[in-house]
């Protein structure tokens, strides 16, 4: 259409520094804090601190409780999802905002919540313990349920969309081949949305591992059962600040390494 | 699980329904009735309720008032509150841009029917392996849909309909969106395979060649409603009103061709602009052929000797019926009707130059 390159080049030109100026303060401001991690790690003592139990012990509940959660979201989340895409269910509106609340709600308000819920005298947590003297704040289990409230928003919301942009169409075919609702939501409808499934456990899983106000607000932070590497960064930081710094390095890694991975492994193969 | 399914028997049977829908302020009343083993070609524009047909006879939509027996059985019967799902009716659907499931190869795809009727994984891959030599697909057969040209994906959607043994099968605008060499291809595998299948079979077009090639009866559809029926040849010669006249307007010579003549198989040659070789269909409208009371003289024209058997006006023109050599359709004004004297019985020569004349390979 352009007959001349005329507007290609009004379209460059000098970069404007109004917009330089910003975009390099806000690249700082991401950078920057990574890098003092790095300049002010303890690298001369790391081989002997890394091997330290605590961080060890950290690690394992963090990885542990992370993934369990993960999989909780999915298992709860799709369903869900599913359900907010895919049905007519009345009060449609309520429920996908109830969903979105923990997203904007300060997880220690999340924290404080759950107490109230499944706490020893919360609503449902106090039948449970007078029932079977079951008792779920300051367990690793509470971890995970605080985990999985903070983070199945992401997988829901995730789900939902990639179930939006899947074509209905191909259900009501699966459905005239013979497959029940159950069949075609296993065979056909999730398999379509898998790209947005993976993306969403991997968003939740983020999410759950670098979880801390409701998880020391609802499970406190006992070393072994509920002191995940935030918990013990945050724990270390008022008597180690060395530790606070390695710590931290170690939940850098592990989540830049296992974003990577999934990345190439889930993200890329569902884009081929 | 699987048990739950009161399967409609796979015995061949006929189709008889009314689909009354309604979709916003659209109204839909079509009456089919297809016998197994032949196929109804539902005729009509875009947005006369065709595709709505289909998807109200597989069960995807609910019908307001009617019903569907496809043989003994009844599938849906508002009055009576019956109806079967989707799932449980056995009704093949092909939609027109085939649907393939995008994570599914080929062979999976066909062997999904198969495998919700209750056949195990290898049972349902062998039956699915035999479907696609049958209809000779095998060397598709490790693909994902989106390895597959347009033709190719929809054969591989009819295969995967068949494999469920259906009761009914149904074709939302099968040659529809297609290059021209995979059009030839698809309507010669729909003429092979539909007529080895033994239930009764719509399929859904606008467009009128492939209707009268492939179909045994015609239901023309006008905003929702049928405004017709018949076999083709019917349907063609006798227009019930102009909207008909203009959509199943079609000359249809089949016959062999050598060159640029195509020998009927009664005998009569047609010549043609277009070389050909072989099997093939000869195809022209009834606005390109002329009478004459006298034998014209041209090379470039087609001529043939017969007798007006029907005259049947219609909006603004009249349609001709000759009988002779070859039946011909011709449309022309009330005022040629009057200038030529024409009535049933009169002898005249029908003409319509080679240039007019579209060859299609059978």
């Amino acid at each position: 259409m352009p007959q001349t390159d005329q507007p290609i080049r009004s379209a460059t030109g000098r970069l404007p520094w109004q917009l330089l100026v910003p975009a390099g303060a806000g690249l700082a401001l991401l950078v920057l804090p990574v890098v003092g991690l790095l300049v002010r790690a303890p690298w001369s003592t790391l081989p002997d601190r890394i091997g330290d139990p605590g961080v060890r012990q950290a690690l394992q509940l963090s990885l542990l409780t992370a993934t369990s959660a993960t999989i909780c979201c999915v298992v709860l989340g799709a369903p869900l999802a599913w359900l907010l895409a895919r049905t007519t269910m009345p009060g449609r509106r309520a429920v996908r905002t109830v969903i979105t609340v923990p997203l904007v709600l300060p997880p220690v308000v999340g924290g404080v919540a759950l107490l109230t819920a499944f706490g020893r005298e919360g609503v449902v947590g106090q039948l449970a313990y007078d029932a079977f003297g079951f008792r779920l704040p300051f367990t690793t289990l509470g971890v995970v349920v605080a985990q999985t409230f903070v983070a199945l928003p992401f997988l829901v919301l995730a789900v939902e969309g990639a179930l939006r942009s899947a074509d209905p169409r191909f259900d009501d075919i699966a459905a005239t081949l013979g497959a029940s609702r159950w069949q075609v939501f296993r065979r056909v409808t999730l398999p379509l949305a898998a790209p947005g499934l993976a993306s969403g456990a991997v968003l939740a899983w983020a999410r759950a591992l670098g979880e801390f106000g409701a998880t020391i607000t609802f499970a406190g932070s006992f070393p072994g059962t509920t002191r995940t590497m935030p918990l013990a960064v945050y724990n270390a930081l008022n008597s180690d600040f060395d530790a606070a710094i390695l710590l931290s390095l170690v939940l850098l890694v592990v989540s830049i390494a296992v974003l990577a991975l999934l990345r190439d492994r889930w993200l890329i193969g569902a884009a081929a | 699980m699987r048990s739950d399914a009161p399967a409609v028997s796979s015995v061949p049977t006929g189709l008889d329904a009314r689909v009354v829908a309604q979709q916003g302020d659209f109204h839909l009343d079509v009456e089919l009735r297809v016998q197994g083993g032949t196929v109804a070609a539902v005729l009509g524009p875009n947005g006369a309720g065709k595709t709505t047909v289909l998807r109200v006879l597989a069960g995807l939509q609910g019908l307001t008032d009617g019903f569907i027996h496809l043989g003994d059985t009844t599938v849906e019967d508002p009055a009576t509150g019956v109806r079967l799902s989707a799932q449980q009716r056995r009704v093949g659907l092909v939609p027109q841009d085939s649907l393939l499931f995008p994570h599914l190869r080929v062979t999976e795809q066909v062997a999904f029917g198969p495998r919700h009727h209750g056949r195990s994984r290898a049972q349902a891959r062998s039956e699915a392996q035999r479907w696609l030599q049958q209809l000779e697909l095998t060397e598709l057969a490790d693909r994902l849909p989106h390895q597959l040209s347009g033709g190719q994906a929809r054969r591989v959607a009819i295969a995967r309909a068949l494999a469920t043994k259906p009761g009914l099968l149904l074709l939302d605008e099968p040659l529809a969106a297609l290059d021209a060499g995979a059009m030839l291809q698809m309507r010669a595998f729909l003429r092979r395979h539909l007529a080895e299948f033994a239930g009764p079979t719509v399929l859904v077009t606008h467009d009128t060649f492939d209707a009268m090639v492939l179909a045994d009866d015609l239901v023309v559809l006008d905003r929702g409603r049928v405004v017709q029926t018949g076999s083709p040849a019917d349907v063609a010669s006798h227009p019930r009103s102009g909207h008909v006249a203009a959509l199943v307007g079609l000359n249809l010579v089949r016959g062999t061709a050598d060159g640029h003549v195509v020998r009927s198989v009664e005998g009569v040659e047609v010549r043609t602009a277009q070389a050909s070789g072989g099997e093939v269909f000869c195809a022209f409208d009834p606005t390109s052929v002329s009478l004459h009371l006298d034998p014209p003289r041209s090379s470039s024209r087609n001529t043939w000797r017969g007798a007006v058997t029907g005259i049947t006006p219609y909006g603004d023109a009249v349609r001709v019926e000759v009988a002779g050599d070859l039946a011909v359709l011709a449309d022309v004004t009330p005022a040629a009707v009057a200038d030529l004297g024409l009535e049933p019985g009169s002898q005249v020569w029908s003409s319509v130059k080679a240039t007019e004349v579209r060859v299609y390979p059978a």
